[in-house]
């Protein structure tokens, strides 16, 4: 308990998580606050800012505002189906081959590799262009089912090492069954990977997701921050000096996209601490200096000796 | 005897401020000029802890809160090591004090030719010489430990366990330093390549006649091989005598069970018995002598003041412990503190 | 040499994967998309190509599954990908052949910059940790977490223009011809700076990061200690022993990163209407030109596997102990 809630307090990872829970809110609550429908037509055709339209209009006049705050539903559900998809079969192959090694590892660890290495956005987009009339259900199981690998190679080599720990040779050795020592022994020690893998794999989705969307293809049931994006680029947005049209898009993914690299940065941090930033302190060095720790230097305080 | 460095009180810390454990409490000790000074303790009593230190080599979150390490120089005036510049420290390190750690496996950078790791030490504190004379020097070092000089080319991974400590020995020995630290330097090793080291180790000191901090858990090999043991327990040192003298006649409890921890190397057999329970928590240090809570003999004392290193006798042997209080009225008493914390 | 061979027989695995789900993937369409094409096309579409069609999605039912899949690959094999009708009536190949160079040289170019760039700062960042490098982290971030393409828009948004040195779109002036002269390289250099600039920039960020941790993990290596025991000096200890071995994942790291890399930048030629691949698919994309989708897809793959096997090289160069197996 004490340790999840170091995670808590973690600065990083508690900031993502604000931020995060924000979108989330967005996405339940979108459609319901959005000041207009987000594909009715206007009269204010490509409007700059104003009260009335906080992030202008379209060339047809309708609400970017509003599309943004309908698109985020999309862009959450995408991106978080596709992350549990991915990240379920990246446990499942990832720890089934760490785990039981010899001939299945082989197996599973090349069907890894070689989904890992084909490049995935032109293959999803050669899938998803044949489909017809995508729904964001089917587009997050293309995205879901194309992004394992990476977590599924990760998991493989943590199980491979938790595997030669003594406890977990112990529970094997005491005749244990294999799905016992796998869940109550191995899983728990791989939280934090399978946490980290999940957040990922939610930031590679959404990407995918609007990028196919800004190559035009999307599913027929609504916006997402990468069809507001096709539109601006199809109707020229650029040429018009349209900002609005594009900017307020981009700047939603990447604050999306940092919330869950804090995230991640937290969990890094937590389960090795070596890799936070080395803060400097008030105490003084021999020589008046800030402390600054240093690998290969060991610092050398000149605080005065207490209690002797 | 001629000191070569004198530890003075030095205190080092893991972490700072509030967060800060002290691992090592006010040590003082003294490495005279041609001996081998041995170190011994359990796991975390600090004597690695107060290795590293020594030479700031301590990763982090250790710092030195306190203290001085006086070097005396082949010539020149004796000077603080801890005070050094960065690049006072960087020509002091291998050329005055070089180590040879525990666990060649890792020591040895895994993608660079031994031939480059032995003569980038020339080229560092050497500059003037010529890249021939170094590969000389560096196959000379090689011979003198054992290693045939056509492994000059091998990369770490080529070589045996016991090979690459050698090539560490050599590798320590390059600059020819008066002070060589040694940390648990064969603990990877089996037991027939331990002595066989560390006997070449101890012809070499002969031979070229530097000092050694020898550190090891194991006391056997300190009984064996050092001049003077000093017994580390909790940060501080609780014994100090020459080594027969500590063998025959340990007087601290702690040094007793370490000693009766291994079975005797001649004279009569003595019953064998280890030391009940685990090393103390640095973070929670016991009140008063640290080693009382496992020690069979604790008496009244023990458990609320903390006893200084004294002289229970003329030999000049110094031991840390209520049962034999200090002989020399010169000494304090003891400290009167609840609790080592700080 | 073993462990060579062992890739070499792992990518060629790979490549016979990707043509084998190339060949089934049209197959899963259900209905007739050859009817609906031939109705989009409104009779635009030669009777050749629609054969080539039905033979693309497998309708061609005189054949069984397994010899149409024989087909396929004697068809691979000789070089041939199908026509192409956007650009009817040149075969696949030829319109691969001209948009391939420029993807090669813009994202081979920028990605091996990047990757060099970012593992340079990624050093500093580890080596100097508490140092303004610490600061380069919240800013990698953010551009990491940006789409190339969105990053795309907004250069040309702000950098091109009338009387702006940057060209917005193209791989070189109109009115040049395609040729190794005076003219025509110095347009091509200039048109390829602000998609090369763009890629650059996101791409950077993911290699400072993870050169980044590796540094801080081999930092506390214990060979880095007995490179400060030795009194080396501060740049050998991070240069030739840290950063040395903490090169070593980056570079298995970079072919694995390839095949993510290439998605975002084929974005970037797009925004930029770049002459590569990206740009080339995007318009096959927009008219259902599933043979020219398909194509590139498959060379997409190859040229990524060829790139891992030149970091398998690489790696094995930088690491002794896989040498060793002679």
């Amino acid at each position: 308990m004490r340790r999840r809630f170091l995670f808590v307090r973690n600065r990083k990872a508690a900031t993502g998580l604000v931020i995060l829970g924000i979108y989330v809110l967005f996405a339940i609550i979108g459609p319901w606050v959005a000041p207009y429908d987000p594909s009715a037509r206007g009269n204010d055709l490509v409007q700059g800012p104003s009260s009335a339209h906080w992030f202008g209009t379209t060339h047809l006049g309708q609400d970017i505002f509003s599309q943004i705050l309908v698109g985020t539903r999309s862009v959450i559900y995408v991106g978080f189906l596709a992350g549990l998809i991915a990240t379920t079969l990246s446990v499942l192959i990832g720890v089934t081959a760490g785990y039981l090694g010899g001939k299945t590892d082989d197996a599973l660890s090349v069907l890894s590799n070689v989904i890992l290495v084909i490049p995935a956005i032109p293959l999803m987009i050669i899938i998803t262009s044949i489909l017809e009339n995508a729904s964001d259900t089917l587009i997050a199981l293309v995205i879901g089912l194309t992004s394992w690998s990476w977590n599924a190679r990760v998991l493989r080599a943590q199980t491979l090492s938790l595997r030669r720990r003594d406890y977990v040779e112990a529970s094997r050795a005491s005749g244990e069954k294999t799905w016992r020592i796998v869940i109550f022994e191995l899983l728990p020690n791989l939280t934090a990977v399978i946490a980290s893998g999940f957040v990922g794999t939610v930031i590679f989705a959404v990407l995918s997701e609007i990028t196919l969307a800004f190559i035009g293809i999307t599913s027929n049931d609504g916006w997402n921050w990468g069809t507001v994006l096709f539109w601006a680029q199809g109707q020229q947005a650029l040429g018009q000096h349209a900002w609005w049209w594009f900017v307020p898009a981009g700047l939603a993914i990447a604050l999306l996209g940092t919330a869950l690299s804090l995230i991640n940065f937290g969990i890094d941090e937590f389960v090795s601490p070596r890799l936070r930033s080395a803060g400097t302190t008030k105490l003084k060095t021999a020589s008046g200096g800030t402390v600054r720790m240093r690998i290969g230097f060991t610092p050398v305080l000149s605080a005065p000796r207490e209690g002797k | 005897m001629d000191p070569i460095l004198e530890i003075r009180h030095l205190d080092v810390d893991y972490g700072l401020g509030d967060r800060a454990v002290r691992a090592v409490r006010d040590v003082s000790l003294t490495l005279h000029r041609g001996e081998v000074l041995g170190l011994a303790g359990e796991s975390g009593s600090g004597k690695s802890t107060l290795a590293y230190g020594l030479t700031r080599l301590l990763a982090p979150p250790g710092v030195i809160s306190g203290g001085q390490v006086i070097y005396h120089p082949a010539s020149g005036e004796p000077y603080d090591v801890l005070s050094l510049s960065d690049n006072g420290l960087r020509q002091f390190r291998w050329a005055e004090t070089a180590i040879v750690f525990q666990g060649a496996m890792n020591s040895l950078n895994p993608v660079h030719k031994i031939s480059t790791q032995l003569t980038d030490v020339l080229k560092a504190h050497e500059p003037s010489m010529s890249e021939h004379t170094r590969q000389a020097r560096a196959r000379e070092m090689l011979k003198l430990v054992g290693i045939s000089p056509d492994r000059m080319d091998a990369y770490p991974h080529q070589l045996s366990g016991g090979m690459r400590q050698r090539v560490m020995i050599g590798m320590a020995l390059i600059l020819q330093p008066q002070v060589v630290i040694m940390d648990e330097p064969t603990t990877a090793l089996d037991v027939v390549m331990q002595r066989q080291i560390l006997g070449q180790l101890i012809e070499l000191r002969e031979r070229l006649g530097f000092s050694v901090i020898f550190i090891t858990h194991d006391l056997s090999l300190l009984v064996e091989f050092s001049n003077r043991i000093a017994i580390m327990y909790g940060g501080r040192i609780v014994e100090e005598a020459p080594a027969a003298t500590l063998y025959r006649d340990a007087l601290h409890p702690y040094s007793k069970g370490l000693l009766s921890s291994f079975p005797a190397l001649r004279g009569p057999r003595r019953e064998l018995a280890g030391i009940p329970g685990s090393p103390p928590d640095l973070a929670a240090m016991p009140a008063g002598c640290s080693f009382h809570p496992r020690c069979p003999r604790a008496f009244e004392p023990c458990s609320v003041t903390i006893p200084v290193l004294g002289r229970p006798d003329a030999t000049g042997r110094t031991v840390a412990c209520w049962l034999h209080p200090s002989a020399d009225a010169a000494d304090s008493p003891g400290v009167s503190v609840a609790s080592g914390e700080h | 040499m073993r462990y060579f061979l062992q890739r070499i027989a792992f990518y060629l695995f790979t490549a016979f994967a990707a043509i084998t789900l190339n060949f089934f993937i049209p197959r899963l369409v259900p209905g007739d998309p050859v009817q609906s094409l031939i109705a989009k096309y409104q009779g635009q579409i030669s009777t050749q190509a629609i054969q080539s069609l039905y033979v693309l999605f497998g309708l061609d039912k005189k054949q069984s599954l397994w010899s149409q899949y024989i087909d396929y690959w004697k068809q691979i094999l000789h070089g041939d990908l199908g026509l192409s009708f956007t650009f009817f009536p040149a075969p696949v190949s030829q319109v691969i052949g001209q948009a391939l160079p420029w993807t090669v040289l813009l994202v081979g170019i920028t990605t091996i910059v990047s990757f060099f760039l970012g593992t340079g700062l990624g050093v500093l960042a580890g080596w100097r940790r508490g140092s303004w490098t610490d600061g380069l982290l919240p800013v990698t971030t953010f551009f990491s977490s940006v789409p190339y393409f969105w990053l795309g828009i907004i250069a040309i948004y702000l950098l091109t223009g009338p009387g702006s040195f940057f060209p917005s779109s193209g791989g070189f002036d109109s009115g040049l011809v395609p040729a190794f002269d005076q003219y025509f390289i110095p347009s091509a250099i200039r048109h390829s700076l602000l998609p090369a600039l763009t890629i650059l920039i996101s791409s950077v960020s993911g290699w400072i990061l993870s050169m980044r941790n590796m540094m801080v993990t081999v930092a506390s290596e214990d060979y880095i200690t007995v490179a400060h025991a030795k009194g080396l000096s501060e740049r050998r200890v991070a240069l030739s022993y840290a950063a040395r071995n903490a090169l070593l994942p980056s570079v298995s790291g970079f072919a694995l990163a390839l095949g993510f890399i290439v998605g975002g930048t084929l974005l970037v030629e797009i925004v930029f209407s770049y002459p590569g691949l990206g740009f080339t698919l995007v318009q096959a994309l927009g008219a259902k030109d599933y043979p020219l989708m398909q194509g590139i897809f498959l060379v997409l793959t190859i040229s990524v596997l060829v790139a891992n096997l030149l970091a398998d090289v690489a790696y094995l160069l930088l690491d002794p102990r896989t040498r060793k197996e002679g």
